[in-house]
């Protein structure tokens, strides 16, 4: 099916005209000027779910998944992933304009996030605070607003976090998976970027392959249908159109990071794209980590940055279901190098573990009943 | 100021008296007191107590231990200062009669802790510390003091063995003091086995709570004295306070209160620690028994643990301790605790103190410590 | 209900902000209004940089309530490097591996939450000063 073919009508205006892909360029140039990572240290080797649940039979997505500890939530991850940010940028907090938190797993339905990683840094009373939610890009949504707002000067800087303590019920295939972590970055002017912001893309369509009813504890899937329409077409569609419009071939970037459910899909896709296993590889995190949902493809975008040069250029597409992809193209600047140790590598994050089994995961993370 | 004396005592048991409530445990030592102090009135009552309003949700106890012992419309209230509030209650009725505005007082410490469930009492217990800065990180009171006996162990070079015969002791007396919770003697053997309640302190470290109240009259020691049995005189009474907080002290391993209480005591009754012939020392752990020692000029900073291995603190000896049986035997119902110390040190005085009876008993010192060691209250008895 | 009380501690509970002594330059935590030390007032907001060491620890494995889903827990007394010394709970570590001195940096988590469904309390926590390569 073509693109063309699947386009939507407006309703009442007949034929459907056809729609150029939007690329997305502030007025005023901007980057990341900080950005910090964080992964809990609990890690659930994938053989202990198959253990449990299928005698040992199952295929393993992953090597192993993070899991947070009894007292970390998405907030307190979010808090330390953008100390590790502050850290890097250097910034006065006062002046950061906006702090939005994307994620699945907001400890409260109702009261935001956002309100106390700003009152934990510091940066309250005078900025915007809000969460995001979309599914698994609810973190690169809140990175489009925040270009948005630094680049049309409203603010110096706005603070854009993907975080997410995943969920899985018991024995679905989610729970080999389903990982804790994320990372927190900076936009501010383009001047004082550690990587450059050349432009970004968003593709969304109505696709119910993974969702979650409020009041549910954990989400549902249509199993094969977060495959082909779903993660690969928003994931290819959003990352070709950017490339496009910016002129430009896998050739001309270093690195790609895409969301990472498992393995095999972010593998399969860059593939689709033109990307190479090498370039893959720096940001592909999932087989220590899991996927960490609104976190996955922005924590692989900082290990990327952990170990990129000045003038690497680095492709990023998130996928959040239900379903839409943001495309971002990046270059990392002289200034990276100064900057860089300024906080923890998400390595250093990934090296620090502890292996659970199962019975300490099912406790830490209140599948208990009680 | 006139000298005060203390003319009755009386207690209860200590225990799990699941068929005793709060007000009766009061009355019945209260109504002892009186007894042996051959009163049917007296001008006022203060108790001694901690829990009441978490464990028993009363407060207003002053009234409701004066109306149950037939005292209205005696003036009475209660005296909170945690662990030390017995000895709080004692040192308040000895303000009272000493400036003469009291002739006739009683001072009751009670407690009942065995209503609740061990969660509960725990917790209640904990309001002891800094409720903002300690309780709210989830410390428990053993919690405290086992975060200063490691470091004790650690800055001192102690082993934990060393502490032993603070148990010991306090055991073996325990075991000949009808009225202690725990009866049984221990051995080195079983101190060292016991199981881990707080690394470093283990089961046989810390003192049982319980429920149970103690009681003594005071009057003016002028009061006209008849008995053919010694006649006890408060030679010293004061309090000091530190940090509520362990880690707000510039020295957590030195009980300043204790100290500066002591010091003020021995100055009033002008003694010095070496002719103190007996204390009734604050042992709720093992470790306090020697900051305690420490803090009131007995020991050497760091060396409390060494009265304990020379044996000095056994009956008999240069400086027994714990004669009954201590918090550690005969038990610790906190708001009451002070004031059981206080009555052991007058039957020790007055030579009623039973098999635990010492042979020298002319000067007897109580120290009742509140919190981690935030109110310390010290109390020199001797016989007139 | 304990809302209140631990909303007015949030500054300093999430980000170590006590205070320094205009006087003799003591920092102090928790902040308050008379310098521990020299007993003059005390107003000027200092933030820690929430690194130190254990001076003492032990693990709580009879918790009070509300605590009981927590245990057992490793609790400390840490010496911040700028000289107050607070207690606070460890995390991500194996009460085998703690030792006095232990060098430890602070890290924002959850203290309690009341049930279920009640309001959540963040606050300090210490844990091993992460490895970096
Ligand atoms: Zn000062």
């Amino acid at each position: 099916m073509t693109e063309r073919e699947h386009r939507p009508a407006t309703p009442g205006q007949g034929k459907a005209a056809p729609r150029p892909a939007r690329i997305m360029r502030p007025t005023r140039a901007v980057g990341l000027v900080g950005y910090g990572a964080y992964v809990p240290r609990l890690r659930l080797p994938a053989k202990e779910v198959a253990r449990v649940w299928s005698e040992g039979a199952a295929l393993l997505p992953i090597r192993e998944k993070s899991v947070p500890g009894l007292d970390e939530d998405v907030i307190t991850m979010s808090i330390e992933a953008t100390r590790n940010a502050l850290a890097r940028a250097q910034i006065p907090v006062e002046e950061i304009g906006a702090l939005w938190v994307g994620s699945e797993s907001h400890p409260y339905a109702v009261k935001p996030t956002s309100t106390v990683v700003a009152e934990a840094i510091g940066a309250v009373p005078h900025l915007l605070a809000a969460d995001w939610e979309f599914a698994c890009k609810a973190g690169s949504e809140a990175l489009q607003a925040a270009i948005g707002m630094v680049g049309a000067g409203m603010m110096r800087y706005a603070v854009a976090v993907g975080m997410d303590t995943a969920q899985a019920r018991p024995g679905d295939a989610l729970e080999y998976t389903a990982g804790a972590g994320g990372a927190a970055f900076i936009v501010g002017p383009q001047e004082e970027a550690l990587a450059e912001i050349e432009a970004s893309l968003s593709f969304v369509t109505d696709t119910p392959d993974f969702w979650r009813r409020p009041g549910a504890k954990y989400p549902q899937h249509g199993q094969r249908f977060t495959g082909e329409p779903a993660y690969f077409r928003h994931v290819t569609t959003a990352g070709q159109e950017l490339m496009q419009a910016l002129g430009r071939t896998p050739a001309d970037y270093r690195f790609i990071v895409l969301h990472q459910p498992n393995t095999k899909f972010p593998q399969r896709a860059a593939e689709l794209l033109g990307f190479s296993p090498e370039q893959t590889r720096a940001g592909l995190l999932v087989p220590e980590i899991g996927n960490t949902y609104a976190g996955a493809a922005l924590i692989g975008l900082t290990a990327i940055l952990d170990e990129a040069e000045a003038g690497d250029r680095v492709l990023l597409v998130s996928f959040g279901s239900g379903a839409g992809s943001d495309a971002f193209s990046l270059q990392v600047t002289p200034r990276m190098a100064e900057r860089r140790a300024a906080a923890p590598r998400t390595r250093d994050y990934i090296t620090r573990r502890k292996e659970i089994d199962y019975g300490v995961y099912v406790r830490t993370r209140g599948k208990l009943s009680m | 100021m006139r000298p005060v004396a203390v003319l009755g005592i009386g207690q209860t048991a200590v225990g799990e008296h699941w068929e005793r409530s709060l007000r009766d445990l009061a009355t019945q030592a209260g109504l002892a007191a009186m007894r042996d102090a051959g009163l049917e009135h007296v001008q006022a009552v203060f108790v001694g107590n901690m829990l009441s309003g978490l464990l028993t949700r009363q407060e207003n106890l002053g009234a409701l231990v004066a109306d149950w012992l037939g005292q209205r419309p005696a003036e009475a209230f209660k005296v909170e200062a945690a662990c030390a509030s017995g000895a709080a209650a004692f040192r308040v009725a000895h303000m009272a009669v000493s400036s003469g505005e009291v002739d006739v007082a009683l001072a009751v410490g009670v407690e009942k802790m065995t209503d609740t469930t061990s969660g509960e009492t725990t917790a209640a217990l904990a309001t002891a510390s800094d409720a903002d800065y300690e309780l709210v990180h989830g410390v428990t009171f053993v919690g405290l003091n086992a975060l200063v006996m490691r470091r004790y162990l650690h800055e001192f070079g102690w082993k934990h063995t060393d502490f032993a015969p603070f148990s010991i002791n306090a055991h073996a007396n325990g075991a000949r003091n009808p009225n202690a919770r725990l009866q049984e003697p221990i051995s080195e053997r079983d101190y060292t086995r016991a199981r881990m309640v707080c690394d470093p302190i283990n089961l046989l470290d810390a003192s049982p709570i319980g429920d149970g109240a103690a009681a003594a009259v005071l009057v003016p020691a002028e009061r006209a004295y008849d008995r053919p049995r010694a006649r006890v005189l408060v030679a010293g009474s004061a309090s000091a306070t530190d940090t509520l907080a362990v880690h707000d002290r510039k020295d957590p391993l030195f009980l300043s209160a204790a100290h500066h209480s002591a010091r003020k005591a021995y100055a009033q009754a002008g003694l010095e620690p070496s002719q103190i012939d007996f204390f009734e020392l604050h042992d709720a752990f093992s470790i306090m028994s020697a900051l305690s020692l420490e803090a009131c000029g007995f020991a050497e900073r760091g060396q409390g643990p060494r009265l304990g291995l020379e044996g000095r603190i056994r009956l008999q000896q240069a400086l027994p301790i714990s004669t009954q049986g201590g918090l550690k035997a005969r038990g610790h119902p906190v708001g009451a605790t002070g004031m059981y110390q206080l009555v052991e040190v007058v039957q020790q005085l007055r030579g009623e103190a039973g098999p635990n009876q010492l042979d020298r008993a002319r000067v007897g010192m109580a120290q009742n410590i509140g919190g981690s060691g935030a109110m310390i209250a010290t109390h020199i008895l001797r016989v007139a | 209900m304990d809302i209140p009380r631990n909303w007015r501690l949030r500054t300093q509970r999430y980000a170590l902000v006590g205070e320094e002594c205009d006087h003799c330059h003591s920092k102090i935590f928790p902040p308050r209004d008379i310098c521990p030390d020299c007993g003059l007032e005390a107003k000027a907001h200092y933030a820690f940089s929430g690194k130190g060491e254990i001076y003492s620890f032990t693990v709580v494995h009879d918790p009070p309530t509300g605590y009981e889903d927590q245990a057992p827990y490793a609790i400390a007394l840490v010496k911040l490097e700028e000289g107050p010394i607070v207690t606070a709970q460890l995390t991500d570590v194996d009460s085998a591996q703690v030792a006095i001195g232990m060098p430890v940096e602070m890290v924002t988590r959850k203290l309690r939450a009341e049930g279920e469904e009640g309001v959540i309390h963040y606050g300090y926590k210490f844990r091993p000063t992460l490895a970096r390569a």
